[in-house]
Parts: structure tokens; sequence; C-alpha cells
């Protein structure tokens, strides 16, 4: 009954979602308020709807109602209640429906908090959504029902595939959608601008705080995800270049480069047509990434199901929205004003330069991505486009970027002074020099490049903290000066100062993993020890446990350093008997911010147990950067400027985004 | 020096020109150097690929091939059913790494005809084939109808490639 009752709820949601997208585009056309108001009413039910659908396939799953295929298909009675709730989106179908769960979050969101928004660009923007959300439920009903019932209820499921049983995937999948699906509202806002032909710098203010909050979502999910790869895939590898990495990674640069261009637009009112192009681009990739994850192309952990027909429909998703922007943008872009003129050595020029840096590197990551699936359609050859490319194209793109980031925010509107930035920036450089120097005398192995790239991340720190000690008038001004310059500072500033410098610190820990993370490969006996990183490993020996709905093998190892016993590390193995599958469980020992990596592998004949450890330096740092990139966008997110910037503040309330 | 729009905007473009072909540049490159082939066993004599070259091989492990020797060192055979190749792989195998099931070893093709693997990937998931080899294994008509369904089960999460 829940079930019918969920699968109700999602076809009430599609109806709402129908007018929602034609009523009040009207009513912007004929400029009648009661038919653009509809979309206001329209965006809150068909989110209540569309919520009421979700419970009811979450209750399905804890209750263990095995008489939903999807339900027995990825569930078990024994599993943890955490495992039953997270497994409701483990799976194709649910994955879909908490896909349209966040886009009818955020068209909610719009019409509760947009309220000093121009009447006919809210009643199109929900438009726009709405018909974004009524073909992704015309998807769902059509060709992957989570509702769909069995004849007659099985005993017991088939259990979640045991490496997503885990809190790490519970938390990654709700944020990489909340990125994915938050920039269709700036597709959303993009495409009502050009309909409206008209574009002004209160459009990028209204549009960057929800691109930011889809930023920072997408920031820490992709992080989450890497995390996730790193701990339970047992390979201590924390980026792959998979596809469906890569699928996401796509948005999130295209992101940031709508982020930043943006922020020209609303300051200086230049960059207009190429900000409307990267949101259509920004949310056309986070649709290319559902179409490569979702139809079955690539082969991945993320790829559910492959059946053909879902495959076509998300394809024809695809063409009608992005074919159907960049014709629409094709079409009326031209009618756009032109905006301000700057010089080329200026704040808005070292954003351009972000911008083609940025849109370049996230192009070469699209050709690596889909030029294997171009091949194969093409002449039948099979290639793998893996690490060694990416390493070669998208790198040496990113590292201009990161040398000329802490000239942007140092740089003067319109028109800029590089030799005053520079000099400015002159202790920055210094510590870079200083740190590669020490990071030379210090290490011995590793690749000669990596105490440049340390430099390299203690340039874009040091330029972070010298910008802000240059607003603040530290070290020049007295004290009480500094003091109420600090308080003043706007948090946006703030914020770009964190997130800069939280890139800095990703790159410092992939730096340090790469170039001085050691690896040992060992066939042990219990009483064998092993050095590893300056540790020392001894194996105890191998005991089984039971869990609740596994078997494991836990190896136990003692660690000393210097002599002195630090630790006990137990990494596993798991069998999970309801799918016949076996996990590894990695042991993971952290010091500092950097961890030691134990992974099992096969009992041999001997009583032997062969041991996969890693001694990985500075690792945590890659994924604190993006948690400080995170914290970064919530300081912007906050500041004042976003959220009463529109021309009409005193009237309404003030527009408080996802907060 | 104040800059018309139509300078400015040469600048950009120029600048613009200039990054996409750099990019050109290192993507093709890398797309020369530092891309892997996938074949199948079948494919490997076919083709006479030259030793020292970088491949994927795809197969079955063929039952009752795998001898494991000393420091972890392991040897199999993969298979499409019609030829046969000798694999030396040292390290750890995956968790999904059995005999009778899908494989892809990634290294180089030995002088002697055998291949030398430095990664072993296997399937995920008992309801799951590595795509590439399921695609060799029909090329040769060994693919089995039931292994086909239990492939396509709606819903079924697959295993990522390791």
């Amino acid at each position: 009954m829940i079930a019918e009752v969920g699968h109700y709820a999602l076809v009430l949601a599609l109806g709402l979602a129908l007018i929602q997208a034609v009523v009040p585009m009207l009513g912007a056309r004929m400029g009648d308020t009661t038919l653009m108001d509809v979309a206001g009413t329209t965006a809150v039910v068909q989110f209540v709807f569309v919520a009421g659908s979700f419970a009811a396939l979450a209750w399905c799953y804890v209750t263990s109602d095995f008489s939903v295929v999807n339900v027995f298909e990825n569930s078990h009675s024994l599993k943890p209640l955490i495992y039953k709730i997270t497994g409701v989106w483990g799976n194709h179908e649910g994955s879909m429906v908490l896909w349209v769960l966040i886009l009818a979050l955020f068209g909610a969101l719009v019409a509760l908090f947009g309220g000093n928004l121009p009447a006919t660009l809210k009643a199109n923007v929900l438009a726009v959504q709405s018909w974004v959300a009524a073909a992704f439920y015309l998807f769902i009903l059509g060709t992957s029902n989570p509702f769909l019932r069995l004849p007659q209820a099985p005993v017991e499921g088939r259990d979640l595939n045991p490496i997503l049983q885990d809190l790490g995937l519970a938390i990654h999948p709700p944020l990489l959608y909340l990125g994915y699906v938050g920039f269709s509202i700036s597709f959303a806002f993009a495409i009502a601008a050009l309909i409206e032909g008209r574009i002004d710098a209160a459009w990028a203010r209204w549009v960057r705080p929800w691109t930011l909050a889809a930023w920072m979502c997408l920031t820490l999910g992709i992080a989450m995800g890497s995390y996730w790869a790193y701990y339970e895939l047992g390979w201590g590898g924390l980026w792959f270049w998979d596809p469906v990495e890569n699928a996401s990674l796509m948005p999130w640069i295209a992101g940031t480069a709508l982020l930043h261009s943006a922020l020209v637009m609303e300051k200086r009112n230049a960059l207009k047509i190429w900000t409307i192009l990267l949101a259509i681009l920004t949310f056309s990739l986070s649709l290319i990434g559902t179409f490569l994850v979702r139809s079955g192309v690539l082969t991945s952990v993320h790829t559910f199901a492959s059946d053909p027909t879902r495959g076509v429909f998300i394809l024809m998703i695809l063409v009608l929205f992005i074919g159907g922007g960049l014709a629409l943008f094709a079409w009326r872009a031209p009618l756009l004003k032109q905006g301000g003129i700057f010089a080329p050595i200026s704040r808005e020029g070292a954003l351009v330069f972000n911008n083609l840096f940025l849109t370049t590197a996230c192009l070469t990551v699209f050709v690596g991505t889909l030029y294997p699936l171009a091949l194969e359609a093409l002449t039948g050859e099979k290639i793998s486009v893996g690490a060694p490319f990416f390493n070669l194209t998208f790198a040496p793109l990113f590292i201009p970027l990161l040398l000329a980031m802490p000239f942007g925010p140092l740089m003067a509107w319109k028109r800029g002074d590089l030799y005053g930035v520079a000099q400015r920036l002159l202790a920055a450089c210094g510590i870079a020099v200083l740190g590669i120097a020490v990071t030379f005398a210090m290490t011995s192995g590793g690749p000669v490049l990596a105490p440049f790239g340390v430099g390299l991340a203690l340039w874009v720190i040091a330029g972070a903290v010298t910008d802000l000690v240059e607003r603040t008038g530290l070290f020049k001004l007295p004290l009480s000066v500094v003091a109420r310059r600090t308080a003043g500072l706007p948090r946006s500033a703030w914020g770009a100062a964190l997130a800069h410098g939280g890139i800095a610190v990703s790159l410092l820990g992939i730096v340090g993993v790469t170039a001085w993370g050691t690896e040992r490969i060992a066939s042990m006996k219990p009483n064998d020890t092993i050095s590893l990183g300056g540790y020392e490993l001894t194996f105890n020996g191998a005991l089984p446990r039971q869990g609740p709905n596994y078997r494991e093998l836990v190896g136990r190892f003692t660690v000393r350093l210097g002599g002195n016993v630090i630790a006990v590390m137990e990494p596993s193995k798991r069998t999970f008997p309801a799918r016949q599958s076996s996990t590894t469980e990695a042991a993971l020992l952290t010091r500092g911010v950097s961890q030691l990596y134990l992974s099992l592998g096969d009992p041999g004949p001997d009583g032997s147990l062969a041991l996969r450890a890693y001694h990985k330096p500075l690792v945590l740092l890659v994924w604190l950067g993006a948690v400080l990139m995170f914290i970064g966008g919530g300081l912007s997110l906050s500041d004042r400027r976003l959220r009463i910037g529109a021309p009409k503040p005193a009237r309404k309330p003030a527009l408080a985004p996802a907060e | 020096m104040a800059m018309t729009r139509k300078q400015r905007r040469l600048i950009l473009i120029g600048a613009g020109v200039g990054v996409l072909g750099l990019a050109a540049t290192l993507v093709l490159t890398a797309l020369r150097d530092s891309i892997v082939f996938f074949n199948s066993p079948t494919d490997i004599v076919e083709k006479q690929i030259a030793p020292g070259t970088r491949v994927r091989l795809g197969g079955l492990v063929k039952p009752g091939s795998v001898e494991r020797g000393e420091q972890l060192a392991v040897r199999f055979a993969v298979t499409d059913g019609n030829r046969d190749i000798r694999v030396a792989y040292q390290g750890l195998l995956p968790d999904l790494f059995r005999e009778g099931q899908g494989v892809v070893a990634e290294g180089t093709i030995e002088p002697g005809g055998s291949f030398r693997a430095d990664t072993i990937l296997a399937k995920h998931d008992e309801n799951y084939m590595p795509k590439e080899v399921a695609d060799a294994l029909k090329k040769q008509g060994h693919w089995k109808a039931g292994e086909a369904t239990q492939a396509k089960a709606p819903g079924a999460p697959q295993g990522k490639l390791q």
C-alpha cells in the first residue's frame, strides 16, 4: 500500500511539474501576476509530493518489504538500519528518486526565498526548473519505477553490494547530487535571462549564492567519494581518473569557472554572455555526468544496471536540454548588451585568465573521458585512458592557474598594476623559494619535481595570507586600526582566501602522497616483522570473527616506532554470504596528517597472510583542503552582500539561500 | 593607452586560441603515448603485437591454470575459449579473482608470447562481468546465456573495475 502511495505521489508531482512548466511562463509573457504566482505554490507542493514518494520508498526499505522488487534486489532484513536507509539510494531507481527530490527541494527553496526576485524572472526560472524536473519524473516513471511489486514476496532480500555498505557512501551521493542538481538553478536562471532577453549585474548577484551552494556540496561530495574509494576499495588510491570520477570533476571545474565569471559580472557588469554560456555548460556537464553514470555505457561501481532504454531516455533528456539551451543561447545571446570595458592587466583580466585555464582543463578531462567511448563506437577499438593521460594534460594546465592565483585578489578592478602586485607578493615568493630549498635539503628520493610542488602550494597559501594582510593593513598600521579593519572585512574576502588556501592544502597532500608515499607487499607469517616509512609492523596472527551480516578474517598487527608500541591495527577481509562476495576492510592509523594503511590479501597455504602496507605522508591534507574550500564557500555564502544585494531589499525578508 | 573594445577582444581571442592550442598539443601527445588498447587472447595472437607494448588483456581465468609461487608470484592463463595467453604477476590479487571468472590484466607482452602483468583488475560482484571481457567472449561465441541474464538482472549493483 505504502509503495503504491509513493508511486502515486510521484505521478502527481509530474502533473504539477507540467503545470509549473507552462502556466508561469505564459503569465510572464502576458504580464499576468496570478498566473506567474502559480509557480511558487506548485514548486512547494511538488517538493512535498516528491518527499512523500521518497519517504514511502524509505519506509519499504526500513520495514524490509521484499514484495517491492527494488527492496528485494538491494536490501536484506539483517542489514543494520542505517544501511537499510542508505540502501534507498544505493541502486539506480532509488538514486533517481533522490535526484528529483533534490531538484524539487531547490525549486521549493527558490520559491520560498526568492521573494526579492523580479516576478517575471522568478516565474521563468521556476518554469525552466520544472521542465528539467518533468523530464526526470518521466524518466523514473517510464523506465526506472522503484515501486514495482513482485507477484509473490520473497522471504529474504539479495542484500546491498557490500562495498556500498558504508557510512562514507551514505553521505557521498546526496552531497554530489546537491551539487549536480544545484547547478540546475544556475541553468534555469541563464535560460530565463535568455528568454527575457535582459540581464544585468543584479542577475549575477541572485545566481551566485545558488551556484556557490551547489559548488560547496559538489566539492565536499567529490572529496567524500575519494575518501571512500581510498579506505573501502583497499587499494590505497584516492583518485583513479575513472570516467565516473571525471563525470563529477567536470561540473566542478566548470562550476568553479562560473563562480569566478559571475563575480566579474556582478562587480563590473562584464563577461555577461560568457557567464550565461558557462551556466548552461556547467549544468550540461552535470547532465552528461548523469548520463555516463546511469546509462551503463561505462562499467564502474556507480553503474547500477545497464538497460539500453534508460540510456536512450537519458540521452534524449541530454540532447533536449543541452541542445535546446545552446540553441536558445545562439539565438538570444546577441541581444544582450555589452558590458564594461577593462584592461588585460586587471582583476577582470585575472579572472578571465582563470576561466580560460579552467575551461580548457575541463575540456581535456572531457576529451580523455569521452574519447574511448567515441573510438569504440566508431572503430570498435577498445582503449583505456588512465592517469598518465590526465597527468600529462590536466596538470600542466593547472600549474599556470595556481601560479597566477595569488595575483588575482590583489589586482585592482578595471586596470591593475602588475609590478605593484608583484612587489607585494615578494614575501610570499620568498616563502615558496624557502619551502623548495628546505624540501630539497630534507628529503631524499622522490621525484625532482616534488619540492616545486611544495613550493607552488606554499606560494598559493602565502598569497592568500598576503591578501588578508594587505586588506587588514597588518604590520603597517597601528593594531587598533588593524582590528577594526579585520572586523570590517567582508566575509567573502575570508572565504576567497580560505578556498584558495584549500586548493593549495590539497595540492600539498597530493604531492606528499605521490612523491614520498611508500608501499610494501609482503607475505607474512605470525611474528614476522617488516619496516615501512620508519614504522615496524609485526604480524601477531589472524582470527575469524562474526559480524551482523558477514564473517571476517581479522589480521592483528602491532605497530612500533623506535621500539615503542604505538598501536595495534586490524585489517580484515569480510565475506557476505547473501551475495557470496567479499570485501577488504583496510585498517588506518592516523599520525598527524599522515596515515599508515594496511590491507589484507589472501591467506597462503602455509599459514601466511598476504599484506599490502602503505605509508601515506600528508594524505589527510588532500581532503582537509576540500573541507577548507567548503568552509570558504560557506563564509562567502553568508556574506551580507549576497543576502541583501537585490534592488528592493527593504520590503521583503532577506534572501537566505540554503543556510 | 586606453584600449578599444576591439583591441581588448583581440587580446582575449589570442589568449584563448593560445591556451586551446597548448591544450590540443598536450592532449594529442598524451593520446599518442599514454593510452592502452584492450585485447582478447585471440587478438594478441592474431595481431602479432610487438613485445614491450602496453596492453590490456581480458578474458576468463582458465580453470586449473592458477599456480602460486614464492613471494606472492602468480601464474595463470587467460582464455577466450579460442586462444590462451600465459600471464605472470607478482602481488596481491583482487578480492574476486577466481578460476573461471572474468579478469582484465594490464601489462606488456614478453618476447616469448607470454604476458607480464603489473595490474590485475577483476570484477567486483558476482553479477558483473567487465564489459570488455563480455564482448570478447561473445565474439568467440562462448557467452553463456545464463551469464547474460544474470549480468542484466535489473537493479543489481555492479562492481568497480579494479
